[in-house]
């Protein structure tokens, strides 16, 4: 298994999540890398930059409404 | 085949609901709103604050219900679709200020960015140096979220304090129908506590529900879409990804043909509804507000949205841009069609400063 990174955008305000992500996505080629966020308008905005990069993208409900992004290429 | 809510969240969501605020925007003026100001966060934050007695400018006092249903729509869509999520905590004083150093800077344009896109769609060219501004601002913005600005993380909040801007709302709907008034001075003015201007932008209004159900029907779709009439050139230049962007060109496109349809399209630099023709202090207004407004996240639409969505931050905003229109009056910082106010220009640098401090003070290490 490659890469695994972390990000924890919980709590933060737009554009915030979807840059950290994307800065995640762009440090690597290929691996995984994990979102947590709390908000449904930042799991849009990753959702639609990791999927524009070739990146795989899978939702998991967390407790107390987090949602973890998990995006795979 | 795709719900109507997996279309609002899809590529098609802000194109949609850019369309449909182009369209409803110059109804509203047709039904009685200013000129080019079917919707304007700016403008009608400014005639809430008048009809609220905290600032004294006649002409600009009326509780807007658009501004309301804005808020009530997205609670509804939030609620219906399970995003209704109360939280706070995050710089609430500092985006209360920035809420109305926004303001002061929108109202030295005479508009907030919904606005002036839909200056633009009624033809009115000094709104191209208002984007201009706008974009410029953007991006200054832009600049302090790659060295890392952050105004925190907010917290899961209890509901009550998610439904206190809601319930503003509903008060302030309630104040507008009942307009209640204790009494008149010796001179014979009403002493308030509500006012309604009797001439000037603040007299001219569509029909209430009309103004209502507009609002209430544009929350919902922008709930569920996100639009944002600020993240779009935000997102543009940051991330590369045009998705709202798209949305307001829709919305300027949209406004430019209902205005053809209904006589209501007027090219020209002069004698533009409410607006003035200084180039220098349409951009420099707008560049103040397009930096608060991205350093808070969103544009004055989007941050009701949100407050309707729960967020407590995005409320202390929304009442950060009330206070700052009342501000921006009582200081005479406000533009007329005759130009800046007195004080608008040293007002906005003063606002630059401070969103600059604010932007350069509060960078975290980027680490994720």
């Amino acid at each position: 298994m490659g890469q695994v990174t972390t990000v924890d955008a919980r709590g933060l305000s737009c554009p915030l999540p979807a840059l950290r992500a994307q800065d995640a996505l762009k440090q690597m080629a290929s691996g995984m890398v994990e979102v947590l966020m709390d908000s449904g308008t930042s799991c849009d905005n990753v959702t639609r930059i990791a999927q524009r990069g070739g990146w795989t993208v899978r939702v998991e409900e967390q407790p107390e409404g987090t949602v973890k992004l998990i995006l795979k290429r | 085949m795709p719900s109507f809510s997996q279309v609002l969240t899809s590529r098609w969501g802000p194109i949609l609901t850019g369309i449909a605020v182009g369209v409803l925007a110059p109804v509203l003026v047709k039904l009685g709103n200013p000129g080019n100001m079917g919707v304007c966060v700016a403008c009608f934050s400014r005639d809430i604050a008048g009809a609220l007695g905290l600032h004294r400018a006649a002409a600009v006092q009326y509780i807007r219900p658009e501004i309301v249903g804005f808020v009530l729509g997205s609670l509804a869509a939030a609620l219906a679709f399970r995003e209704f999520k109360p939280r706070t905590g995050s710089a609430p004083v500092v985006r209360f200020l920035l809420g109305m150093f926004a303001m002061i800077g929108a109202l030295v344009f005479l508009g907030c960015p919904w606005r002036a896109y839909l200056r633009l769609g009624g033809g009115d060219w000094n709104a191209i140096f208002g984007i201009l501004g706008l974009v410029a601002g953007i991006g200054l913005g832009i600049v302090f979220l790659r060295m890392g600005f952050s105004l925190g993380r907010s917290r899961p909040a209890s509901p009550v304090a998610g439904w206190m801007l809601p319930g503003m709302m509903v008060v302030l709907f309630l104040l507008l129908v009942f307009a209640p008034k204790f009494g008149r001075d010796p001179q014979g003015a009403p002493v308030g506590p509500i006012f309604f201007s009797t001439q000037g932008p603040g007299s001219q209004h569509a029909p209430l529900l009309i103004s209502l159900a507009v609002g209430l029907l544009v929350g919902f779709l922008a709930q569920r879409s996100r639009f944002c009439t600020v993240g779009a050139f935000r997102d543009l230049i940051l991330l590369r990804d045009a998705h709202l962007f798209n949305g307001i060109v829709a919305l300027i496109v949209a406004a430019f043909f209902t205005n053809l349809a209904l006589g209501q399209f007027n090219a020209g630099f002069l004698n533009q509804p409410v607006a003035h023709t200084n180039v220098l202090w349409n951009f420099g207004g707008m560049v103040l507000a397009g930096l608060a407004f991205t350093l808070a996240g969103g544009c004055p639409g989007r941050q009701l949205f949100l407050a309707g969505e729960g967020d407590g931050d995005a409320a202390i905003f929304s009442l950060g841009m009330i206070v700052g229109t009342a501000v921006s009056h009582n200081f005479t910082a406000a533009s007329s069609p005759s130009g800046p106010g007195a004080y608008g220009p040293a007002m906005v640098i003063v606002g630059l400063l401070v969103c600059i401090v604010v932007g350069w003070g509060m960078r975290e290490p980027r680490t994720a």
